[in-house]
């Protein structure tokens, strides 16, 4: 089997808060990124979805630690700090951040905020680098006549795609996608999806689709991993992560989605999520599991292999703890 | 913008049942486009956007009506016009038979309590600096209602009716205390508080985390099933709609294009635009996923419609005659009674 391109192991990411405490947001998570591949990071607000992959971009602040291993390519990145994070952000890893559409610079012409970039990492300068601008929008849908537009000359639609083209700049193998089309209307979101489908097949390009809508990753990746409380919940392909869901979370979270056709009943999930600036004790779904049992409250589970590229971290799936109890 | 109302109103149709709570009928609604200082200067013509351009629905006691669209379709402004927040340019609008397009402010008090507007976002729609006691206790003091104790026991009834009980628990707290869901549900107190016989609720739910949007759906659906309470909801999430709705009415630049029984338009769709729209849709089911029809470019500007069918430029199947005929609703062949759509070809 080939190396995944990008290997994540044991990721945490603390936040200090005054008065010496800290919040634990990513609790040693770990996943593979093969090139050219798609995976989703479904999870909700707080869950530390967006705080990883700023982890993976080495972009927290200055109050966030960081420890774990990040793989790139064979080489460890995070070891090296931001002296050796710096050579991959944008030329290896780059990101398009939640809002970008809504992130241009009101009073510069798209183009320019393409060339940034290049010039700022050495890719491309002067009129090499224009000319790399205006393909990088032809390829994501804009026509290069309209590179010289300013950014409220396009429609919420083309600025996503030109935040689509900026992140592309410095020719990245891997794209970090935080809730991409979250503010789009369906259709343009349609368009917006078959983009980065597209994007991955031509440029061979790694997709991690991070966003709270997990009928969306189904739409576009074959993998998911599902956080929760910073952890991952549970991971594996789509369609077994519908059909076969090990951990009550994935299975409580498809059910909370009203299906198209009418079909099952839509279901809240009960109670709120863990605060992360307390020691989780237990699993950190029991207060909300419909199937959690005495185990669960007091200890915390291992992360199992349940099937082929299927993980789950619940107890339902250790004999052991079911058997003890 | 010009005030023209006070139409004359249309003779009811002919139908079975009841009087409709709610009747909308040739709802026009336009609005003037700024032409900013330069246009301003060189006295370029002030443009018209035709937000709402033709549209009628109604909606009886008991039912969820969901008006779906995307952003610019009118669906907003169309409810905007429903509670009078926007005058329309014509049209008629009548609430339990009686036309309301007409009434002076004074005449719109006692009908501003029958309908009430949920906001689409509680983080948005709460004052901070108000408990939740003085937030649903608000609409009672503005209209008057009311002694300081009657005003407590209405309030602590609307709160469990939204499903904040026991009331004791929450009357002293404020927005920040609260999660999303329980924002939405003391937003949602506020309105009934009044004992509305309309709830028009713009897009409820899309500010709240996936695992409690169910919730909040679940109590409009429970408000409407056993309160009786007409509820018009405008969503642009067809999956929402096509789950909790009895009715769908698909809108596309300013007009109705479909309209029916939810599941009659989520599973056999006859205008175009429905199909493209229902076929990207995120189906939860990972097989479920079909080949989407992704429409190209984007929803036209209101202010230029195109000519005949609106929707013949982006249409995947528009022949020679759709830009020459506007086409009316209508119910296609082999549909089922109540679903129109509005297209040439069906």
């Amino acid at each position: 089997m080939i190396e995944p391109y990008l290997q994540v192991r044991d990721l945490h990411v603390w936040f200090d808060l005054q008065g010496g405490r800290s919040l634990h947001a990513v609790q040693g998570i770990g996943f593979d990124l093969g090139a050219g591949e798609r995976m989703g990071l479904i999870g909700e607000s707080g869950c530390g979805k967006t705080t990883a992959i700023l982890a993976l971009m080495g972009l927290l602040p200055p109050s966030a630690s960081v420890a774990g291993s990040i793989v790139l390519g064979g080489r460890e990145i995070l070891a090296g700090g931001e002296e050796s994070m710096r050579q991959h952000r944008w030329r290896d890893v780059a990101m398009v951040f939640q809002g970008a559409m809504n992130a241009f610079n009101p009073v510069r012409r798209i183009v320019d905020q393409i060339v940034e970039p290049m010039e700022l990492h050495e890719v491309a300068e002067g009129k090499a680098a224009e000319r790399r601008a205006r393909e990088l929008l032809e390829l994501v849908g804009i026509p290069a006549a309209r590179a010289r537009s300013y950014p409220h000359e396009f429609s919420g639609g083309m600025r996503q795609r030109a935040a689509i083209a900026m992140a592309l700049a410095c020719n990245p193998k891997v794209l970090l996608a935080d809730e991409p089309t979250t503010a789009l209307d369906v259709m343009i979101q349609a368009q917006v999806l078959e983009l980065l489908v597209g994007l991955t097949a031509e440029l061979d390009l790694s997709l991690l689709l991070v966003t709270h809508d997990l009928l969306i990753v189904a739409q576009v990746c074959e993998r998911a991993a599902v956080m929760y409380a910073g952890t991952v919940a549970e991971a594996g392909a789509m369609e077994t992560l519908f059909h076969d869901p090990r951990h009550p979370y994935t299975r409580m979270l498809f059910g909370a989605a009203p299906d198209l056709y009418g079909r099952g009943d839509v279901v809240s999930i009960p109670g709120t999520p863990p605060r992360l600036d307390r020691e989780i004790v237990g699993c950190p779904f029991a207060p909300r599991c419909d199937s959690a049992f005495d185990p669960c409250r007091v200890v915390t589970p291992e992360t199992l292999a349940v099937g082929p590229a299927h993980l789950a971290r619940c107890h339902l799936n250790d004999p052991s703890v079911r058997s003890a109890s | 913008m010009s005030v023209r109302d006070a139409l004359e109103s249309g003779g009811r149709p002919a139908d079975a049942g009841p009087a409709p709570l709610l009747e909308v009928e040739d709802l026009v609604v336009t609005y003037p486009i700024p032409r900013g200082i330069v246009g301003a200067a060189r006295r370029a013509p002030r443009l018209m956007a035709r937000a709402v351009d033709g549209v009628s629905f109604s909606l009886r006691a008991g039912e969820m009506v969901a008006l779906v669209g995307e952003s610019g379709c009118g669906k907003t402004t169309t409810a905007q016009a429903v509670m009078r927040l926007v005058e329309p340019d014509s049209g008629v609008i009548r609430f339990q038979g009686r036309e309301v397009t007409g009434l002076r402010a004074a005449d719109l008090r006692p009908l501003r309590r029958s309908m009430q507007l949920i906001y689409q976002d509680p983080y948005d729609s709460l004052d901070p600096r108000f408990r939740v006691l003085q937030t649903v206790e608000e609409p009672l003091l503005v209209h008057g209602l009311g002694s300081a104790n009657e005003r407590r026991l209405r309030v602590v009834e609307a709160l469990e009716r939204a499903g904040l009980a026991p009331a004791d628990l929450f009357v002293d707290r404020f927005p920040h205390e609260l999660s999303g869901g329980q924002r939405q549900r003391v937003a949602i107190a506020a309105a009934l508080v009044l004992e509305p016989q309309l709830l028009v609720a713009d897009e409820p739910v899309s500010m709240l985390d996936v695992s409690v949007r169910a919730e909040i759906l679940g109590l409009l659906d429970g408000l409407r099933r056993t309160g009786g309470m007409g509820i018009l909801m405008i969503t642009h999430d067809l999956s929402t709609a096509a789950h909790f709705a009895d009715r769908i009415a698909v809108m596309y630049l300013g007009r109705i294009v479909e309209e029916g029984p939810a599941q009659e338009v989520v599973r056999s769709p006859r205008h175009p635009y429905t199909r493209a729209l229902l076929s990207v849709v995120p189906k939860r089911d990972p097989r479920d996923r079909s080949r989407p029809e992704i429409l190209r470019g984007e929803t036209p500007n209101a202010v230029r419609i195109p000519s005949g069918c609106r929707f013949h430029p982006r249409c995947p199947v528009a022949v020679e005659r759709c830009p020459s005929i506007d086409p009316a609703l209508h119910v296609p062949e082999g549909a089922a009674p109540g679903h129109e759509a509005a297209c040439i070809l069906v």
